[in-house]
């Protein structure tokens, strides 16, 4: 299929739409969770929403999106309930309460979902799809009640914005101006279980796990504020399902689903690697750079105690001598004080190799640099008979 | 001989019990030490390896299937380490973007060259535990379900690890320093156990699946940490939950004509959810009974202070008598008739008429709160 013919095509409209409207609410709603620190919730209420798929469909007696969506939406913050009730009131942590939801929820789903293929029968069509999702069976009438959810929760994070953050970031001064945080809590909480429950359609409830994440945590490589990390989350999330969709079209219609997700994974390691702040890219560089830079100014600070040593300003010194001191070679780090002006060829006693002298500016330079570094050590260097075996001694050490 | 593994529903409980109790043995350890997310991550990500031997090999089980597919679950746990120790995402995070990208590879990987073979995307969360009779293998001239072959080595094999390394895994789960300083390695415990789970969650797959497993893993020995505070006990507790779950969910999906295997695994919950209400110390109702023993208690030695205090003054007949307690105590008549009938039936007040005395006990006790 060429690209004109992938857009022009209802089903493949439909499923990038879906697309769209996942990538906007995962990241929406994934970014409080993340930050919250409670990305594996959102692993949790994706499972949890298995059996409720199955009650909204045995409650509207066939597979209407909006009764669905419903009944996981329900399990979802049930399960959320559980989680913090054994948190609370056991000796259980966190994670035993999270995999206890999980497997537990799952296998209550996996239980009505083969009692629904035993009474049911065919009408029972496509609710396995739940499971990895089933982007290609999306109808319109989907998109709408997808939309609509994705509508509700971008209105409720923009009425809420500030009471969000403040619970976000510190919910113990949030409590003490008196705002409600526990019921936040519960809402933003809630709200995972909403972006689950859009994914449903697309990705299905084993995946949805990675949409609640990834976007979110990519977009916080790139940008701090909370302002800003929102709406770039939402756009990792749409590029993300844009990706996926257009992909799984163009190769012959792939699993939609597990392509979004693996885009998903794909931006975030983009965003590891290569945000500007963040990236490992760029950290990389700069441990490079300072790496550079201090050994540039222990060859300088050398020069400078060889030439105080012989009370010779210009003293010229060896590179063989400076390479063996510093146990690797040196003449880059010189070439590049040379191009900073700040050290000088000399030709003395040329069967001994090249030897390397200050400049006046290098000079300051060190002057400037040791009394930054340790004054007392500089003034005492002053009068001290032999700095440089100090420095020879050292050395051998290292 | 034959006949026991001819029988498919024993067959079947039996499959649900070794994949319960090879599950407690490690689950244990797991929750102890807090990794049981691990588990979930881990789970989900041998379906990669699988599908990865699977298409190397062609092989769906056996020593090969089993190894390859607890390479990725180890690689899970050491990509997930990885991505956290760049300290760019949390540790949950970093296990949330792990295992669904492994996970969704296998599953494309299925998607792309496996559209019509035994390994379908159902078999590979739910297991098929009911048809675990129809394929034997002939060992020592007794036709053996192959799964039950497998799940028993592999519970044979966590068993010897656990019995063999107890000291080892006791000490590292609960004192990781202590264990360091000892120089017993409390990492390579962590990864041998992982393997473990990993090498045991591919045997299982094909009876229960991949997320089913992780209720076997982690909701009993969850549920049996409800129940004690020893080692040995909790182990014990786990495989036992482990094997109930097994048999009564077996009669329940019969009983009601459903999954097998999610049944076992929803009565796991069952479990959990009794031990979590009535487990005898740390359940709901003994927290709930204890707490009301507590202030049950409390209001007693209100009352006996408060008698000792005026007892042999000018006031204590205008103190010591039923009305003053509403008064000084600011107790409401009901309750306060409440606290003295208890106290009466323990025999720390006497009354006569209005008036209240201490018995030689009561003006003990008060004595004892005073002087502490």
């Amino acid at each position: 299929m060429s690209l004109f013919e992938i857009l022009t095509n209802y089903t493949v409209q439909n499923v990038v739409i879906g697309a769209v409207l996942l990538g906007c609410v995962s990241g929406l709603l994934g970014t409080f969770a993340v930050l919250r620190q409670q990305s594996l919730l959102g692993d949790t209420l994706a499972h949890a929403a298995l059996p409720g798929v199955c009650i909204g469909f045995l409650i509207a007696g066939g597979r209407h999106l909006g009764w669905i969506m419903a009944g996981a939406l329900a399990t979802g913050v049930i399960t959320a309930m559980f989680v913090v009730l054994v948190v609370k009131r056991s000796r259980l942590k966190t994670d035993a309460a999270l995999g206890i939801g999980l497997s537990v929820t799952f296998a209550a789903g996996v239980v009505l979902l083969t009692y629904i293929q035993g009474t049911a029968g065919a009408s029972q069509g496509g609710l396995d799809s739940f499971l990895f999702g089933q982007a290609a069976a999306t109808r319109r009438s989907d998109l709408w009640v997808m939309g609509a959810v994705t509508l509700a929760a971008l209105v409720l994070v923009l009425a809420c914005w500030k009471q969000f953050k403040l619970v976000v970031f510190d919910p113990l001064f949030a409590r003490s101006i008196g705002v409600p945080v526990v019921a936040l809590e519960v809402l933003l909480t809630a709200m995972i279980a909403l972006a689950v429950v859009v994914g449903l359609q697309m990705v299905g409830v084993v995946l949805m796990t990675a949409m609640v994440i990834a976007p979110a945590a990519a977009a916080r490589q790139w940008i701090g504020r909370l302002e800003h990390m929102v709406p770039l989350a939402m756009l990792m999330g749409v590029i993300a399902g844009v990706c996926g969709a257009l992909i799984s079209a163009w190769g012959n219609h792939l699993a939609t689903g597990p392509l979004v997700v693996l885009s998903a994974t794909v931006l975030v390691l983009i965003s590891l690697l290569a945000a500007p702040g963040r990236g490992i890219i760029r950290e990389r560089i700069d441990r490079w750079r300072a790496r550079r830079a201090l050994g540039q100014r222990q060859v300088l600070a050398t020069l400078y105690k060889l030439a105080i040593k012989h009370r010779d300003r210009y003293y010229p010194a060896e590179l063989g001598m400076l390479d063996s001191f510093f146990g690797l070679g040196t003449r880059r780090a010189l070439q590049r004080l040379e191009r900073q002006g700040l050290v000088a060829r000399v030709g003395h006693m040329r069967e001994e190799g090249p030897h390397w002298t200050l400049t006046d500016a290098g000079y300051d330079q060190a002057q400037r640099q040791a009394a930054f570094v340790t004054p007392e050590d500089g003034s005492r260097d002053r009068g001290s008979p032999d700095p440089s075996t100090r420095g020879h001694g050292t050395s051998e050490h290292g | 001989m034959a006949a026991f593994f001819g029988n498919p529903t024993l067959m079947i409980i039996l499959t649900g019990a070794l994949v319960g109790i090879s599950g407690a043995l490690l689950g244990t350890f797991l929750i102890l030490r807090r990794n049981a997310m691990l588990v979930d991550a881990i789970s989900h990500s041998i379906v990669f390896g699988i599908v990865v031997v699977w298409l190397i090999t062609w092989a769906t089980s056996g020593p090969v299937q089993i190894l390859g597919a607890a390479l990725a679950g180890l690689l899970t746990v050491f990509l997930t380490e990885l991505l956290a120790n760049t300290r760019r995402v949390r540790m949950d995070a970093a296990i949330g973007l792990v295992f669904p990208a492994l996970f969704a590879a296998g599953v494309l990987l299925l998607n792309i060259y496996a559209r019509d073979v035994h390994l379908d995307t159902h078999t590979v969360l739910l297991g098929e535990i009911g048809f675990v009779w129809l394929d034997t293998v002939t060992v020592a001239g007794i036709e053996i379900p192959r799964s039950v072959v497998w799940m028993g080595t592999l519970t044979l094999i966590n068993a010897v690890f656990v019995i063999a390394f107890f000291k080892e895994l006791k000490l590292s789960t609960f004192d990781p320093g202590l264990a360091t300083a000892l120089g017993l390695a409390p990492t390579a415990m962590f990864y041998a156990l992982l393997t473990l789970t990993s090498a045991t969650a591919v045997a299982a797959f094909d009876a229960v699946g991949a997320v089913l497993y992780i209720a076997f893993v982690i909701v009993p020995p969850a549920a049996a940490y409800l129940l004690t505070d020893r080692l040995i006990p909790m182990l014990v507790w786990a495989a036992a939950i482990g094997v109930i779950s097994s048999a009564t969910g077996y009669a329940a999906a019969i009983a009601l004509d459903v999954s097998i295997g999610g049944m076992m695994a929803l009565m796991t919950g069952a479990c959990f959810g009794l031990a979590f209400l009535f487990g005898p110390r740390y359940g709901l109702v003994a927290q709930a009974w204890r707490q009301y023993m507590r202030r049950y208690a409390d209001e007693s030695r209100a009352l006996v202070v408060h008698l000792y205090e005026h007892e042999g003054n000018p006031e204590a007949a205008r103190e010591n008598v039923v009305p003053a307690l509403q008064k000084h105590l600011g107790w409401d008549p009901a309750k306060a008739e409440q606290v003295l009938r208890r106290s009466l039936r323990r025999g720390l007040v006497l009354r006569e008429g209005t008036g209240l005395h201490l018995t030689r006990r009561g003006r003990q006790a008060a004595r004892e709160l005073l002087e502490y």
